[in-house]
């Protein structure tokens, strides 16, 4: 259900109707901004941003901290894993000197 | 692919798997039964096959595939009703790939294009009012379906349809909704689930308070989970952790896409456009109430099942068929009587052979999964 | 008075007629009569000009002996071409009838000689029209060294056909020693394609413009013998060459592990697909395996040989971008088996029907 993928904003096409062309990997189509937008952030100043688009709408803007705090998580796991996988193996080195 | 590419870092997915081995030895020797996680949605299920998820996972863990995939839980009913309406004259029929294939009482809408009838793919409904725009002499009638993921979607182009002027557009709604349906998958007696994964792309819509009765009352934990294969391990992951610290919690592993309030633009314009219905029949899980949406009367120049006369027949779902038993994880899907025998793609008796997101389809497609098992184990 | 004329090397030839004045064509040019000779004077006899062709006899004639110096069999494939729109990025319906045949007779050893062209007319299409995809046809034919030496013609309602169906039957001569099928591959051979996949499909899908998607991917369509006779020059292990059109890399590598009773595992990671061919999938749900080629093979070659034939490929207009995508095993004869970029597996079956775009 609910095939959406992310592509950046790359030029706005019409601004009443908040249609903008999105890029994805290099094929672009033109999508409704309705659902990304408001006072604070009004249809000029979308260009640029990263949208996950779903049926022709950009339905959520991608939030770059979150995303990189996703991805931290997961390296950081890897680290404590490498930590106590390198500490396992110097106790053992240690159990064998003595 | 920005925001792609590093979610499917096989690197990182190790990390996870390990943890995920950790908890799975910690607290599946207290278990007589697998870990059973449901995956609402049907994007999910898609990704896990194509990334072969279940094929790298503990095998005490099962994932079921749930109901989310809007096009299986289709009733032939409703499936003869968009043929019935293509094959009026002067129409357009339009509608997402997704529904072309699956069948009807009589035929699907690929058969109905074959005959005759003028049934076009879109990308997108606002494709559909382009066409209706320039055909302002045909009838343009766009098939809605999906969760609340599509709503806004459907929902908007109505508006611009009515900003524009435009007459000869109308929607044909079968827009379903989620959470009564997890209620009604929660609520069956036979149910054996441990947690949920939950719908990335809905969620995004409706944020991640609505699944609060999820851990409040039924004490089971639900991730909001993204579509690429790190989120799915992420997410069980997470779904895992809990269960190991007997928590039942509502998390979001997907907040670089999804706010916890959801999307106020998108819900407006669904509120604005579209009412509860008091009941929406499903193929395999049958009738639960408010599970769909109709098109408010405000708007019924919009809507055609008001603008045009359908047949609204109800079909049963064939009896063999134990799609329902799939859906809730009670059985497997090559436990059901008919899979891969009168039950194929090809020739789809349920629900969940229909399409290519149906556990069944998927299985009978990618599936051997305990071959895969052993051919891997063996080399 | 004849309309023959003898021509320099004294071969006897019909006088061509001028160009036609009428912009359309109409069921007129396909009653039998005049009409119809000069529409086929005017757009296919000059385009296709070559002796074999210029008698218009009911059939084109060839010498055995002529034939025998190329080898010691026959090859003899027709295909019909109905691609909508008629011209797409990368190529057009004529350039895809003369080099889909062409291929179809090059994947089995062939050396390509000589083409027909039925061309199946909508009555309204533009004479224009014709005679560019006519002049494509004879350029693609003349680069490959082919020739176009026999037709047919017929003009149809409007509504019976769509603008224009072409038919190409091809005859070729296979090299003495060569044996290329589907079901010589054995478990440890290495299979090879010549570059990205699933170009053609997704170039097609896009100008139809059903999608309103933009793109700057062009069709892959090329005529792959010359290429094809390298790599046997190459390489003497050569089990089998497919071209992937229709149903893409999974349909022909599905075909093979069927017949060769092997099983064949490919990665992901190593299987090349451009990223807009990538991104045009994620955005329609598509998946790229399935999608058309009309410039890319497939071969299976003994695992010893595999860089020998990779560095014969890469050395080949055509073949830049060759690499080995996987390998024929001895587990699940029958079954393709993809190792995802996940290190996940899962089987590439066979589509029940075509692939469809889906949102969900």
């Amino acid at each position: 259900m609910c095939l959406g993928i992310p592509g950046q904003i790359v030029e706005i096409t019409d601004k009443t109707r908040k249609l903008g062309l999105v890029d994805v990997s290099g094929v672009k189509r033109e999508v409704n901004l309705a659902c990304i937008v408001n006072e604070e952030h009004p249809v000029a100043d979308c260009v640029g941003d990263w949208v996950l688009v779903h049926v022709g709408f950009a339905m959520s803007r991608i939030d770059e901290a979150e995303a990189a705090e996703t991805l931290k998580i997961l390296e950081q796991l890897g680290e404590v894993q490498d930590e106590l996988a390198a500490m396992r193996a110097s106790a053992e080195a240690l159990g064998k000197a003595s | 692919m920005k925001y792609v590419d590093e979610f499917r870092d096989p690197e990182k997915a190790k990390f996870l798997l390990r943890e995920i081995d950790k908890i799975v030895a910690a607290i599946a020797s207290e278990r007589d039964r697998p870990i059973s996680i449901m995956e609402v949605c049907g994007g999910h299920t898609h990704s896990i096959f194509k990334y072969g998820i279940e094929t790298i996972l503990p095998d005490a863990i099962e994932l079921i595939h749930g109901p989310g995939c809007p096009v299986c839980v289709l009733p032939m009913g409703r499936v003869d009703d968009c043929v019935a309406l293509a094959e009026m004259p002067n129409m357009i029929f339009t509608t997402f790939g997704d529904a072309m294939r699956v069948p009807g009482s009589r035929k699907s809408l690929m058969q109905a294009r074959a005959e005759g009838a003028d049934v076009r793919m879109v990308y997108s409904p606002l494709d559909a009012l382009e066409l209706a725009r320039q055909n302002p002499e045909k009838e343009v009638v766009f098939f809605g379906l999906g969760f609340e993921t599509t709503m806004p979607s459907t929902a908007l182009t109505i508006l611009q349809g009515e900003a524009d002027g435009i007459s000869n557009f109308s929607l044909f709604c079968n827009h379903i909704t989620i959470i009564p349906t997890i209620k009604a998958i929660l609520d069956s007696p036979d149910l054996q689930l441990d947690g949920f994964l939950g719908p990335g792309h809905v969620s995004m819509v409706i944020g991640t308070d609505p699944y609060r009765f999820i851990s409040e009352h039924y004490k089971r934990p639900l991730v909001v989970a993204g579509f690429e294969p790190l989120d799915v391990l992420h997410s069980v992951w997470m779904v895992l952790k809990q269960i190991a610290e007997g928590r039942a919690e509502i998390e979001n592993q997907y907040n670089r896409i999804v706010p916890d309030d959801g999307n106020n633009v998108a819900l407006e314009s669904v509120s604005k456009v579209f009412q509860l219905r008091e009941f929406f029949e499903w193929r395999g899980l049958g009738s639960i109430d408010h599970s769909g949406v109709r098109v408010r009367d405000a708007y019924a120049a919009y809507d055609a099942e008001k603008k045009f006369s359908v047949p609204a027949i109800k079909i049963a779902d064939p009896k063999s068929c134990q799609c329902g038993e799939v859906l809730k994880g009670v059985i497997k899907p090559w436990d059901c009587k008919v899979f891969g025998r009168a039950c194929k793609p090809e020739t789809p008796l349920g629900a969940l052979m229909v399409s290519s997101e149906g556990a069944c389809a998927a299985y009978y497609q990618y599936g051997d999964i305990e071959k895969i098992h052993e051919t891997t184990d063996a080399a | 008075m004849t309309n023959l004329e003898t021509a320099e090397n004294g071969t006897t030839r019909r006088r061509r007629r001028d160009r036609i004045n009428v912009p359309t064509v109409t069921l007129a040019h396909g009653g039998g009569g005049k009409a119809m000779r000069d529409l086929i004077d005017d757009v296919f006899v000059s385009a296709f000009d070559n002796p074999s062709l210029a008698p218009l006899e009911d059939q084109a004639r060839f010498y055995l002996a002529d034939l025998a110096g190329h080898g010691d069999r026959l090859a003899f494939t027709t295909d019909s071409y109905v691609v909508s729109p008629l011209f797409f990025p990368g190529g057009d319906i004529g350039k895809l009838a003369v080099c889909g045949t062409i291929n179809d007779l090059a994947v089995g050893g062939a050396v390509p000689l000589y083409l027909s062209c039925g061309a199946i007319i909508e009555e309204g299409v533009e004479v224009d029209t014709l005679r560019k995809i006519a002049r494509s046809m004879a350029d693609a034919a003349n680069d490959a060294g082919v020739q176009i030496v026999t037709g047919d013609t017929k003009v149809v309602d409007r509504g019976a056909c769509d603008k224009l169906f072409l038919n190409t039957t091809g005859v070729g001569v296979i090299r003495t020693g060569i044996d290329l099928a589907a079901s010589n591959v054995e478990s440890g051979d290495v299979f090879l394609v010549n570059g990205v996949l699933g170009d053609h499909g997704a170039a097609i899908l896009n100008a139809r413009g059903d999608m309103a998607l933009s793109t700057p991917i062009e069709s892959d369509c090329a005529a792959l013998h010359d290429l094809i006779h390298s790599l046997l020059d190459a390489c003497s292990s050569v089990r089998f060459v497919r071209d992937a059109t229709r149903g893409g890399l999974a349909t022909v590598l599905n075909e093979v592990a069927e017949a060769s009773e092997v099983g064949i595992q490919i990665q992901e990671d190593k299987t090349p697909i451009r990223d807009e061919v990538k991104g045009f999938c994620e955005i329609l749900g598509l998946d790229p395996l399935y999608l058309a080629n009309e410039g890319k093979l497939v071969c299976a070659v003994a695992e010893e040989d595999a860089d020998k034939a990779l560095a014969a490929m890469n050395a080949h207009k055509h073949g830049r971008g060759s690499v080995a995508i996987g390998r024929a095993v001895a587990e699940r004869p029958g079954r393709v088996v993809m190792e995802t970029v996940f290190g996940g597996r899962r089987i590439v079956d066979m589509l029940v029907g075509e692939q469809l775009p889906r949102i969900c």
